[in-house]
């Protein structure tokens, strides 16, 4: 058997993989917490349970009306992301002129309240949620094993980020989200209808978090507290890359996913504290960031 | 986000020479506190009076910060539960009197707060929320990680022991009286901190960051001070909770508690004095009596949040002073 660094190459292409999956999530998460915070300058706590909650969608969907991981894959999202309207348009809304603070403590309520009624009717253990037909068995490489729906999970991850990328940075639409952000007054003056905007970027946000949810069930169990631990680790991200740049928040959250991947395989004691541990040395070398701009 | 760091909203702008009036309403409001806390043990029970005042100087710790330079630590569970830990292996197995195991915790936790705010005060706004908050969650994944710690169960049976070598404590009122001095004490000295020069540049800050810089304050060593402050008082309450409940465990450690102590703050009034002290008191009844129904307390703390920071951003403190000044 191969060997690296005293590891055999099995066992390290299986971690860097895992380490790759991860980081599609933070990379997603983050995504969606920096595109929200553009937009409507709130911290988005709630985005580890909208994240869950898209994962639960897709698990009721199958278990009620049999609607199964494809059509789920479209069905939750949207599903999560109209939730997501209502809560912008019934409690966010309010907070705009207020300190960032506000949003953040709101949307931890929000969090609790969400992952509380889950808890209540699915209880804390974890449900499982079957692959898809088509997605299973996988392929071998020569060096190792890939499962299909893994690979599947980073190619579409790296496809939304992109895509979310040139959505922003490239088109018509993007142009006015961007210059919304700056000076939304002006905008508003150009005749869009920045309030509008708004309320879309959340529910685009949400939506994205729930679409990351679905394509974890599979993977991880669905439980209902699958969002709360993750989102910090995704904070960490964050503040790593900094929310200024879009590409920097998905360069950052594979690179993280990938090196976690490691160190599981040569320090694995450390694999749960690496990424908090790279945020402090980043906050010494570079305090706005790897990607930031100002504070 | 602009390097001008906006005042938290909410806290009534505070009058700049305190008033007769304002003096005399602390006055009473401090000796109003003081004989409930005397007569409350004939009432209620005085281990969850006990309990309540530990989290009570837990919340004034935190509100040192969020109120009065208006940095948001959504980590301050890090120094509360490690002063916890500290303080219970002390006790329990270096077999030191209570000062001395309170000591200890209350080091390890100002260690903790001058190290973890180093970094965090590296950013502003929003930011320093996530990286203590990041922190905080590295330092729940040791203390789930070392063997001292006991894990999950945490570490359990800490002898309350002779205070001074003297004075038992396992006598229910004497423990009772000895928590009563810790808080009245840590609550003495935020009071003193707060209405003191150092307290009114830290009022600057919040105010306008960039003018404190311009009038030649050093900001960032105010707010390292007013952090490690904030993370001592914090683990001088976790250290007493110890002792008190003669538990340590990776509930005091984890997130929620972060998030717990926030809430305290809030229902009571940020930036308020005695905010704090109603916001403990009111969460840990609400716990006590909704212990029965389990999961549905996540919810309705949820729900709280959300009401609180809709309708009553100055909290209940804050809303009576506010009639008070009409």
């Amino acid at each position: 058997m191969i060997t690296i660094f005293g590891v055999p190459s099995a066992a390290l292409f299986g971690q860097l993989l895992i380490g790759l999956i991860n980081g599609s999530f933070y990379a997603l998460l983050s995504l969606g917490l920096a595109v929200i915070f553009g937009m409507l300058n709130i911290i988005n706590f709630a985005h580890g349970a909208q994240y869950m909650l898209g994962a639960v969608a897709a698990f009721l969907l199958l278990q009620f009306t049999g609607i199964g991981y494809w059509p789920a894959l479209i069905i939750a999202p949207l599903i999560v992301g109209a939730f997501g309207i209502v809560i912008e348009r019934t409690f966010l809304q309010w907070l705009y002129k207020l300190d960032h603070l506000y949003g953040l403590l709101l949307t931890f309520g929000l969090a609790l309240i969400i992952e509380g009624v889950a808890r209540n009717y699915l209880g804390s253990a974890g449900l499982p949620y079957a692959l898809p037909e088509s997605l299973r068995g996988g392929q071998n490489l020569g060096f190792m094993f890939l499962p299909n729906y893994r690979a599947w999970v980073i190619v579409v991850s790296l496809v939304i980020c992109f895509g979310t990328w040139y959505a922003i940075e490239r088109t018509r639409l993007g142009a006015y989200l961007r210059a919304a952000t700056e000076n939304p007054t002006l905008v508003r003056a150009f005749g869009i209808n920045v309030p509008v905007m708004i309320t879309l970027t959340y529910g685009f946000g949400v939506a994205l978090a729930a679409f990351a949810g679905v394509m974890a069930a599979p993977i991880y169990n669905v439980s209902p507290q699958m969002g709360a631990e993750l989102i910090i680790v995704v904070f960490a991200v964050v503040v790593i890359g900094g929310m200024g740049s879009i590409l920097g928040a998905i360069v950052t959250g594979f690179g993280l996913g990938i090196v976690e991947g490691l160190t599981k395989v040569f320090f694995p004691e450390a694999s749960n504290t690496v990424i908090f541990v790279i945020m402090a040395i980043v906050l010494l070398v570079r305090p706005a960031g790897l990607f930031g701009r100002g504070t | 986000m602009q390097a001008t760091s906006s005042p938290v909203a909410a806290g009534p702008v505070t009058v700049r020479q305190p008033s007769l009036l304002q003096r005399q309403g602390e006055l009473i409001g401090f000796v109003v506190m003081v004989v409930a806390l005397i007569i409350a043990p004939f009432f209620t029970y005085p281990l969850f009076l006990m309990q309540a005042m530990c989290f009570a100087l837990f919340a004034c710790a935190f509100n040192l910060l969020i109120g009065y330079v208006g940095l948001l630590s959504f980590g301050h569970a890090l120094y509360f539960g490690w002063a916890s830990y500290l303080s219970a292996h002390a006790a329990k197995v270096w077999g030191f009197n209570p000062e001395f195991a309170i000591l200890t915790g209350t080091l390890t936790a100002a260690v903790c707060g001058f190290l973890a705010g180093s970094l965090a005060i590296r950013r502003q706004g929003i930011y320093f929320a996530m990286i203590t908050l990041a922190l905080a969650q590295m330092m729940y994944f040791v203390a789930l990680r070392m063997k001292f710690t006991g894990g999950e169960d945490g570490i359990q049976a800490v002898p309350r022991g002779y205070l001074f070598g003297f004075i038992n404590l396992n006598n229910e009122t004497t423990m009772y009286v000895f928590v009563m001095v810790v808080f009245l004490a840590g609550f003495l000295l935020i009071y003193r901190i707060i209405h003191s020069p150092f307290g009114e540049v830290l009022k600057a800050i919040r105010e306008n960051e960039p003018r404190a810089i311009s009038l030649g304050y050093k900001t960032d060593r105010y707010k390292l001070i007013a952090f490690v402050l904030s993370a001592t008082l914090a683990g001088v309450a976790g250290s007493t909770k110890a002792i008190t409940l003669q538990i340590a465990s990776l509930t005091d450690v984890n997130w929620p508690m972060s998030g717990e102590v926030v809430l305290m703050t809030l229902v009571g009034g940020l930036g308020t004095i005695f905010g704090p002290v109603v916001g403990a008191f009111v969460i840990l009844a609400m716990q006590f009596k909704l212990s029965s129904v389990g999961e549905w307390v996540l919810v309705i703390q949820g729900v709280i949040f959300v009401t609180v920071v809709l309708l009553f951003r100055r909290g209940i403190v804050g809303e009576i002073a506010a009639l008070f000044r009409r």
